[in-house]
């Protein structure tokens, strides 16, 4: 395996992590460098995903970079059957680098394997989604200054949601409390509840979302989907009672800032859009930065 | 002495010892005894101080790989494994599970790669107060060593 790939959140320490976030500021303040000059990245979309790869892609073209690739399987030649062994061996020809998008999980550890050349996880299933978890990371330095001894609530889905379970193993490097709010159907896996316990992280957990937040630096929001529920009654009274109105932020603190992955559905009424404490749109754009201090780490 | 007498004794080979009752048959299955071609010797319900009921295998002219043990490590972790040369005990081994299994389980995820393409499956071995589970390189999942199908 390349170690240059980046393939999930806890292949960077903590020092690379503030690494990435360093550089990321850098190219907010001057986003055309030339650090890809000459080089072709490939941008391989086993499932599409048009948000990622747009980011990706603007990524590339900034740094100086060319792009080759496919935005979802039916045109790529693994719909023939192709192995995705094969796929990677035969871009690792034209490209020096191979941003990958695949709904198998394991499928960018794997590749990362075989490949000569680096591999970056854009994505494997409901597994990792690094560059995700580093943009979020990124958005919480920018918005609180730093990442340290910060309150942290995460909203939503906390049972299949990748991002959150990325997020608490990335954040749990800088002595973060959390305060778990979701349905009983969609609790915090024991599993990242036991590692926060060997960690020393404090935590709380609750299935009310209403006030549960007015000592949080951060509201991370994620997506309740429907299609989680076997109790789809259920489903619609937990869709109304995890909707953030823009009336339960009066007593948050000032310096509280709302994240979500997006896209949305209706965890976030647009009544909070006009609030200054809504974080979410920048937070996408935050992606671009990162992506480009991703894409230079690799070539350094 | 009497002992002895119930089960032949075994001049070369590998004999699995202490082997629960209820499991005596995986083992065969996971060690394809059924089409082993070597003189086997199996015994189950036999008296344990140990563990009550116990199963017991002799292999004639047999040495079992390392994934052989890491599937019996798996299966029944407080079997014996004993090797035996020339009607001796010449090596006691105990059963100890690796950092990392490769090749020797699938991984319960359906939508894991290793399910979907031709990848040799690995496994990281996390021991945690008695309890082993089992974490899979690629797809990251954590699974109790039940929830996995031996292959
Ligand atoms: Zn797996």
């Amino acid at each position: 395996m390349s170690n240059k790939s980046l393939v999930s959140i806890a292949d960077y320490s903590k020092q690379e992590i503030l690494a990435i976030l360093e550089s990321a500021a850098d190219f907010e303040l001057t986003p055309n460098r030339k650090t890809l000059d000459g080089k072709v990245i490939a941008t391989l979309f086993f499932e599409p995903s048009t948000r990622t790869r747009l980011s990706f892609e603007t990524a590339v073209i900034r740094l100086g970079g060319s792009i080759i690739g496919f935005s979802d399987a039916a045109t790529s030649s693994s719909s023939k059957g192709e192995t995705l062994n094969d796929t990677i061996h035969m871009v690792s020809c034209y490209a020096d680098a191979i941003v990958m998008r695949h709904p198998l999980e394991g499928a960018a550890r794997y590749a990362a394997e075989v490949s000569p050349v680096p591999i970056i996880n854009a994505g494997d299933g409901a597994n990792q989604h690094p560059s995700q978890t580093l943009l979020d990371l990124y958005s919480i330095f920018k918005t609180q200054g730093t990442l340290e001894n910060l309150n942290l609530c995460l909203v939503g889905d906390l049972k299949y949601g990748r991002t959150v379970h990325s997020l608490l193993m990335a954040m749990s490097h800088f002595n973060p409390s959390f305060r778990f709010i979701a349905p009983e159907e969609l609790k915090m896996p024991e599993e990242y509840k036991v590692f926060c316990r060997k960690k020393g992280i404090k935590f709380s957990e609750t299935s009310e979302l209403n006030e549960n937040f007015d000592d949080a630096d951060i509201l991370y929001m994620t997506r309740v989907q429907k299609e989680r529920f076997l109790d789809l009654m259920e489903y619609e009274r937990v869709k109304n009672v995890y909707t953030l109105k823009n009336e339960m932020l009066a007593n948050s603190k000032t310096n509280l800032r709302i994240l979500h992955p997006l896209p949305r559905v209706n965890e976030i009424d647009p009544d909070v859009d006009s609030n200054e404490k809504a974080y979410y749109f920048q937070q996408a754009q935050n992606g671009l930065y990162v992506r480009q201090a991703i894409l230079s780490k690799v070539f350094r | 002495m009497e002992k002895k007498l119930k089960v032949a004794a075994l001049k070369d080979g590998t004999v699995i010892d202490h082997i629960p009752s209820g499991k005596l048959f995986k083992v065969v299955q996971i060690l394809h005894l059924d089409t082993c071609i070597n003189q086997i010797t199996l015994a189950n319900n036999l008296d344990s101080k140990k563990i009550g009921k116990k199963g017991l295998v002799k292999i004639a002219d047999r040495a079992l790989a390392e994934n052989e043990t890491n599937k019996l490590a798996l299966i029944c972790p407080n079997a014996k494994i004993n090797i035996i040369r020339n009607f001796d005990v010449v090596e006691k081994r105990p059963l100890i599970l690796p950092d990392e299994i490769r090749e020797v389980v699938q991984c319960p995820n359906p939508v894991c790669i290793t399910n979907h393409q031709p990848v040799i499956t690995r496994f990281f071995v996390l021991k945690d107060n008695d309890q082993t589970r089992l974490k899979c390189r690629y797809c990251e999942r954590e699974v109790k060593v039940e929830e996995v199908k031996i292959k």
